[in-house]
C-alpha cells in the first residue's frame, strides 16, 4: 500500500496536517487464523519477558541468591551427614536438580501476582481486547514464565557445577532438561493465575503463595526420596507435578533410574489442565 | 458522512453491494483496507478473511425494526444507507449484582465522528465501554461494532478497536517502542512490516525521539500517548478511548487531545471517547451523549444540547408553568435516546436549574454543565462513583504524578 493517506472522511475533519506519513496506519494487519494464533501469541509474550529482563536484571541476580544458598549451605552440610539415602551419589548433586525446579517454581508462583496487576495497571485489560483467545494469552503468559525460570536453571546449574556437581553435558539431556523446566514453570503459573482468578486481589494471592509454595517443595522428592516419607506424604508427593519434573530433572542430569515417560506425560497434562484452568476464570479479572 | 461510502465499501450486507461494484474501488487510502480482518466485506478483498468471522454480512441485519441506518431494506435506499454505524447499542443493560451500572442505554456512532460519552464518576460510562469491547458479556441487549456482534464474533470486533482503558496501561518495565511492538504482534502485524508500521505508530503521537526510553521515564501525557500509538498501530477503525486525559495537566490534555484530531484527520477513524470534563467534550467532540446512572439522557451535538437547554429556559422563563418542555434529547438527536427521563424529571430539572444562580439568565447561552445539571436532575453531588472508581482514578493520578 503506498501513496498518500487518504482524505478524511467527516466533512468536518481538517486536512492531515501534524504527523508525518500514516499510510500504513490505515492498513489493517492481515490477520493470522485458527491455531496458528497461538504460538503467535506465546512468541509476543516470551518477547517481552525477555525484553524486561534485558532492561533490568535486577530479579535475576537477586533470585539467584537462595538457591544458592540452597546448595551451599544446606547441599554441603547434608552431603556431610550422609543421612539421606541418595543411591550412592552426593548428596548435594541429588538436590541440586530439586533445587532446579524450585527456583522455578517460585519464579512461576509469582505469575498470580503479576497478572492481578497487571489487570490492576490496566494492561491485561488491553491485551484482553485484542484479537487473542483467553487460552493463548494465558499460554503466552505461562510460557513467558517457562522462559524465565529457563534462564534461572542455567543460573542454578552453573552453581551447581561451580560446587563440584557433576551434571551431564550431553545436549539432548540438556534439551530435555529444558523442556521439563518450561512446563513445570507453565503449570506452576497457571496454578498461581488459577488462584488469581478465584481471589482476585493481590493481598490475598500472596499470603496463598506464601502458604502453598513451601509445602509444594517439601511434599515433592526435591530434597529427599520418596520412599523415606510417611505414606500420606507420599500420596502428596504422588499428586504433586513437583515429583515428576524433579524426577524428570534428576534422571536427564545425573543419569539415575527415573520414569520419564510418566514424567512428560504428567506435566504435558498438568500444563495443559492449568492454562485451561486459567483461561476459563481469566474473565473474572477482566470484570 | 454520507459522500464518503465510496472510500469505504464497509462490511455491508445484503446484495446491494456487489463486490467491485458499482463503486470505483479507490486506488488509495482506506478504500483498500476496509475489507480488512473483518472478513465481512463480501469478496471485496478476498485475500484477507478474518478468522472468526465465520458469519459474514447477515448478521448485520438487524433484526431491530427501529434501527434506521441498517437493516434488511436499508442497502436498497442508496449510497447513504450502506454504511453500517461504528457502534450500535440497542437496550444494553449490565449489572454488577444488585447495581444496575448500564440501564438501558441505546446510541448510534456514525462512523468517522468523534463521539463523546459524557458523565460523572459511576455513571456507567466505562461499564458500557467495556460492553463495546467485548471485555464484558452482554448480558441484555444488544451491541455491534461496524455490523459484528460484540456478544458472538468477540474477535472480529476485536480486530477493528483501538482500545485504550482509564488505567495508564503502558508497561513501565518496556521501551516505548516494545510496548508500541508487543501491540503490533498481537494483531498479526507481520514481521516484514513491524518496524515500520511501529514507527509510523509512534511518530504519529509525536514519540520518534523518546521511542527508546523506558516508558517509566515518560510523563503522564508521553504515556497516554504511548498508548495512543499502541492502538494506531493495528490501523483500528474504531478507536475507544476510556478517560484519556484523566489526571492530566492541561497542557499535556491539549496535546492528548491535539494528536487524536490529528490522527483522526488522518486515518478517517471513529473515535468513541469518554470524559467527565465538561470543557473537553465541548470542544473536541462533534456528538455527544450524556449518561448519567446507566442510562443517556441527552444526545445531540453540543450546540444542539446547549440550545435545546435555552429554548426551554426561554419558554420557561416566558411561562413560569411550562415545566414539560420538550426534553432535549426528543429533539436533538436523530438517533433517540430511548429513555427520555421519566415525566418527574423534567420538573425535578427545572426545579434544578432554577436554584443554580450563575447561569440562571435566560439570556445567557447555557453551559454544557448547565446542560448536564438539567439533563440529570438531582443525585449529581452525591455518592458518584465507587470506591473502586475513586481507586483507580487516584491510583492513575498518581502514577501520572
Amino acid at each position: 500500500m503506498s501513496g498518500a493517506p487518504a482524505a478524511p472522511h467527516t466533512g468536518s475533519a481538517e486536512p492531515a496536517a501534524g504527523p508525518g506519513p500514516l499510510d500504513l496506519l490505515l492498513v489493517p494487519p492481515r490477520a493470522r487464523t485458527g491455531w496458528r494464533v497461538v504460538p503467535a501469541r506465546v512468541l509476543a509474550m516470551c518477547v517481552v519477558e525477555l525484553q524486561k529482563l534485558r532492561h533490568d536484571r535486577t530479579e535475576l541476580y537477586t533470585r539467584a541468591v537462595q538457591p544458592a544458598l540452597w546448595l551451599l549451605v544446606f547441599g554441603e552440610t547434608f552431603t556431610r551427614i550422609k543421612a539421606i539415602p541418595t543411591g550412592g551419589v552426593p548428596y548435594i548433586d541429588y538436590l541440586a536438580p530439586g533445587i532446579i525446579a524450585q527456583s522455578a517454581m517460585f519464579i512461576a508462583i509469582f505469575y498470580g501476582i503479576m497478572i492481578i496487576w497487571e489487570r490492576d495497571a490496566g494492561i491485561l485489560t488491553k491485551l484482553l481486547v485484542t484479537p487473542t483467545p483467553r487460552a493463548a494469552l494465558i499460554a503466552g503468559k505461562a510460557f513467558a514464565a517457562g522462559v524465565k525460570a529457563l534462564i534461572q536453571a542455567v543460573v542454578v546449574i552453573v552453581i551447581a557445577a561451580l560446587l563440584g556437581v557433576a551434571l551431564t553435558g550431553n545436549p539432548l539431556r540438556l534439551l530435555g532438561v529444558a523442556v521439563a523446566v518450561v512446563l513445570g514453570s507453565a503449570f506452576f503459573s497457571c496454578l498461581s493465575m488459577t488462584i488469581a482468578g478465584i481471589v482476585l486481589t493481590r493481598d490475598r494471592l500472596m499470603g496463598i503463595g506464601q502458604a502453598i509454595t513451601m509445602p509444594l517443595f517439601f511434599a515433592s522428592n526435591a530434597l529427599y526420596p520418596v520412599a523415606i516419607m510417611p505414606g500420606w506424604l507420599q500420596t502428596v508427593s504422588r499428586i504433586n507435578p513437583l515429583s515428576y519434573q524433579v524426577d524428570a530433572l534428576r534422571g536427564l542430569l545425573l543419569g539415575s533410574h527415573a520414569h520419564l515417560a510418566l514424567d512428560y506425560a504428567v506435566l504435558v497434562a498438568a500444563a495443559a489442565a492449568g492454562i485451561a484452568a486459567a483461561a476459563s476464570l481469566l474473565g473474572r479479572l477482566a470484570r | 458522512m454520507t459522500c464518503d461510502d465510496e472510500d469505504r465499501p464497509g462490511p455491508t450486507p445484503g446484495p446491494a453491494v456487489p463486490p467491485g461494484a458499482p463503486h470505483t474501488p479507490g486506488p488509495v487510502g482506506p478504500a483498500a483496507t476496509a475489507g480488512g480482518p473483518d472478513g465481512t466485506a463480501p469478496g471485496a478483498d478476498g485475500t484477507v478473511p478474518g478468522p472468526y468471522a465465520t458469519t459474514p454480512g447477515p448478521a448485520t441485519t438487524a433484526e431491530d425494526p427501529d434501527a434506521t441506518t441498517e437493516g434488511p431494506g436499508a442497502a436498497a435506499r442508496g449510497p447513504e444507507a450502506t454504511a453500517p454505524d461504528a457502534v450500535t447499542c440497542r437496550a444494553l443493560r449490565y449489572a454488577f449484582g444488585e447495581t444496575r451500572a448500564v440501564d438501558g442505554v441505546d446510541l448510534s456512532v456514525r462512523p468517522g465522528e468523534v463521539f463523546g460519552l459524557l458523565g460523572p464518576n459511576g455513571a456507567g460510562k466505562t461499564t458500557a465501554i467495556r460492553c463495546i469491547t467485548t471485555l464484558l458479556p452482554v448480558p441484555a441487549g444488544m451491541v455491534r461494532v461496524f455490523g459484528h456482534d460484540a456478544a458472538k464474533e468477540r474477535m472480529a470486533v476485536r480486530r477493528l478497536l483501538g482500545y485504550v482503558p482509564q488505567q495508564l496501561s503502558a508497561d513501565a518495565g518496556l521501551t516505548g517502542r516494545e510496548n508500541v511492538a508487543l501491540f503490533a504482534r498481537v494483531f498479526d502485524v507481520s514481521r516484514r512490516e513491524r518496524a515500520a508500521r511501529i514507527a509510523q505508530a509512534l511518530e504519529a503521537v509525536g514519540l520518534t525521539d523518546a521511542a527508546d526510553r523506558l516508558a517509566k521515564t515518560y510523563s503522564g501525557g508521553m504515556i497516554r500517548r504511548l498508548e495512543l500509538a499502541q492502538a494506531l498501530v493495528s490501523a483500528p477503525r474504531l478507536l475507544m478511548l476510556d478517560e484519556p486525559t484523566i489526571g492530566l495537566d492541561p497542557i499535556a490534555r491539549t496535546s492528548v487531545w491535539e494528536h487524536i484530531n490529528a490522527v483522526r484527520a488522518a486515518t478517517g477513524m471513529t473515535v468513541l471517547v469518554t470524559t467527565h470534563y465538561m470543557d473537553e467534550a465541548d470542544q473536541y467532540c462533534d456528538r455527544l451523549a450524556l449518561m448519567h446512572r446507566g442510562r443517556i439522557r441527552a444526545l445531540g451535538t453540543p450546540d444542539e444540547l446547549r440550545s435545546a437547554l435555552h429554548a426551554r429556559r426561554r419558554a420557561a422563563a416566558a411561562s413560569p408553568t411550562a415545566g414539560t418542555a420538550p426534553h432535549p434529547s426528543a429533539t436533538a438527536a436523530p438517533a433517540p435516546a430511548a429513555n427520555p427521563a421519566p415525566a418527574s424529571s423534567a420538573s425535578v430539572a427545572a426545579a434544578s436549574s432554577s436554584s443554580s444562580a450563575p447561569s440562571r439568565s435566560s439570556d445567557a447561552v447555557p453551559t454544557l454543565e448547565d446542560v448536564f445539571r438539567d439533563v440529570a436532575g438531582s443525585g449529581l453531588d452525591e455518592q458518584s462513583g465507587d470506591f473502586r472508581d475513586v481507586r483507580s482514578t487516584r491510583r492513575t493520578a498518581h502514577r501520572v504524578g
